[in-house]
């Protein structure tokens, strides 16, 4: 079951760029029973402005105490945060959201782009536990290599090696992930596990559907609440009518979903 | 927070309603309440009001449907809900289990919609009151009309009193010239209480894209930016009615209830606060009674009402 915390401690801060920071938070309660794929509503401040929770997905767990979140400043929520030293409390709420399904009988390829890489690193640790034998394939995409950098090195930790994609060519290919997804031998059956911008993720989903690759999608969407009640982050599903990226994702099954493909 | 709960009095009454407490969830901010289970003990609210039931289920609007604003948030989420028979036989099962009275609040597009929901709710076990909500922008028909024109606002009351076997409540749009105008012709029309405000219309825009931040284009704006206005609006609709006004709009905390009670107010509702605290509702039960015990009160009763104009 979710909890609500209002104090947990801020016990590291890493600055990876000028605007990407990754928060370590101590917190025993949601660190041991999240699941990769899985996030929280954190508060960036007591006051009412900025006034709602932002949704973070859960980037890593540690000892079932520490969680970390990865994030960059993209508007005043996340700047506040950026703000925040070590040390300090949140108020947090998760683990929130169904998380992703890993799947042992398959390949498993892991594909991520900017901050949408923060839940792989949680679901590689978990898959690497659950199925030792067949350690996925990891392939990460970002604008720049500054951003990528520490992120790969901690999969190199968990003895995964990743192929990587920039929009600038200054780490691994230039261009898109699916660029570098075409090149690589994935077998028959291949399990994708896939966040990251929108356009990203609707070209793996294409890419997934020519092959008869199954597809494991995580959505972001604003939101305001987490929990199901505002019914604000919904997303088109193919049998009609919206589900909702809180309650019934963040994580689908891309075949579900309506992809807008222009 | 159990023993000056149990020995404040902070009951309350809505008409024929009888509350242990004044303090209820707004609906559309609270689910159907079994999403709050994990952070609130339900049975210490004064009541929930449940998200608005239509005759049919709706899927709602397009996204985006909520955008954050300076001190509140924009939405138009476009009524989605599970419609009537889905509310009865899977949302209300689960509601009968929870220890606190339930106000099911109704909406739709005609007299008839109105007359027939509360006639399909009227024989439900478990349900304390009905607000009917006339007041809701976001649905281009229907909705604003009944909301808007005296006549018509008096009218719903009527066909859903007629049909309803519990007290009813009108949920009234502050998007309206004179809303007293409209508590009257619905207190002419049989209700129970009004509850105000619901949302007040709004916009937000994207410079750099030129777009509107909502596909509906304009939304309900809610939250601590709207409290001023809801206070001004319960306290001129206190005077103006003499049924039971429940006071609604941006409140957060003990602080912001004592102010509608003071307003005139005989309850309140907790709306988007419940999105950022979801025990705001509670906590607010827990701070009325210490309130009530500092202040020796015989009971929250004492200060409905109790503004002090100089």
């Amino acid at each position: 079951m979710s909890q609500f915390q209002e104090k947990t401690q801020i016990t590291r801060i890493e600055r990876f760029t000028e605007d990407i920071l990754r928060l370590t938070l101590e917190s025993p309660e949601i660190a041991s029973i999240a699941k990769p794929g899985q996030f929280v509503m954190i508060r960036t401040g007591n006051s009412s402005d900025p006034l709602l929770r932002r949704p973070f997905s859960i980037s890593q767990t540690s000892n079932n105490l520490h969680f970390q979140v990865l994030f960059k400043v993209v508007g005043r929520g996340t700047s506040i945060l950026a703000h925040c030293r070590e040390g300090e409390f949140l108020s947090v709420l998760g683990p929130l959201g169904n998380g992703f399904t890993i799947d042992c009988r398959n390949r498993n390829c892991l594909v991520g782009g900017g901050m949408g890489i923060a839940p792989l690193l949680f679901l590689a640790k978990a898959m690497l536990r659950k199925c030792p034998d067949t350690p996925p394939i990891v392939v990460l995409g970002s604008r720049n290599r500054e951003e990528l950098t520490t992120l790969v090195y901690d999969f190199a930790e968990l003895g995964l090696s990743a192929y990587t994609a920039t929009d600038d060519g200054s780490l691994g290919h230039h261009g898109l992930v699916t660029e570098v997804l075409e090149t690589l031998d994935l077998g028959a059956d291949c399990t994708n596990y896939v966040c990251g911008p929108h356009p990203m993720m609707t070209a793996v989903h294409l890419f997934c559907k020519k092959r008869n690759y199954s597809c494991q999608v995580s959505m972001e969407t604003s939101m305001a609440c987490g929990m199901g009640a505002c019914l604000g982050c919904i997303v088109p599903v193919e049998k009609g009518g919206y589900g909702h990226a809180c309650t019934d994702g963040p994580v689908f099954d891309a075949k579900e979903l309506v992809w807008e493909v222009k | 927070m159990g023993s000056e709960m149990t020995s404040a009095d902070l009951r309350v009454s809505i008409g024929p309603l009888k509350l242990k407490n004044p303090v209820m969830t707004a609906s559309g901010t609270f689910g159907y309440a079994k999403e709050f289970e994990p952070y609130v003990n339900l049975h210490h609210l004064g009541a929930v009001v449940v998200k608005g039931i239509s005759l049919e289920p709706r899927p709602g609007n397009p996204p985006p449907r909520i955008v954050e604003t300076s001190c509140g948030m924009l939405n138009a989420i476009g009524l989605e809900n599970v419609g009537v028979e889905r509310f009865i036989s899977e949302k209300m099962v689960s509601l009968q289990e929870v220890n606190v009275p339930v106000i099911v609040n109704i909406l739709g597009d005609t007299l008839d919609d109105y007359r027939e929901i509360a006639a399909r709710l009227a024989d439900v076990k478990g349900i304390a009151g009905i607000e009917v909500n006339i007041s809701c922008p976001n649905v281009k028909k229907g909705g604003v009309a009944f909301g808007t024109v005296p006549g018509m606002a008096a009218a719903v009351t009527a066909a859903v009193k007629e049909s309803s076997s519990v007290p009813v409540i009108v949920k009234l749009s502050p998007n309206v010239t004179d809303i007293t105008e409209i508590a009257r012709a619905v207190e002419d029309g049989g209700a129970d209480g009004v509850s105000l405000i619901n949302t007040l219309i709004g916009m937000a825009i994207d410079h750099r894209s030129r777009r509107p931040q909502l596909a509906n284009v304009i939304g309900g704006l809610s939250g601590p930016a709207i409290k001023p206005v809801a206070l001004r609006m319960v306290y001129q609709v206190a005077k103006a009615v003499s049924i039971p006004v429940i006071g609604i709009g941006g409140i957060e905390s003990t602080e912001d209830v004592l102010e509608f009670l003071l307003a005139g107010a005989t309850a309140v509702q907790i709306g988007t606060a419940n999105f950022v605290n979801p025990r705001a509702s509670e906590e607010a039960v827990a701070g009325l009674a210490s309130y009530v015990a500092e202040q020796k009160l015989e009971s929250i009763r004492e200060i409905i009402g109790g503004l002090i104009i100089p």
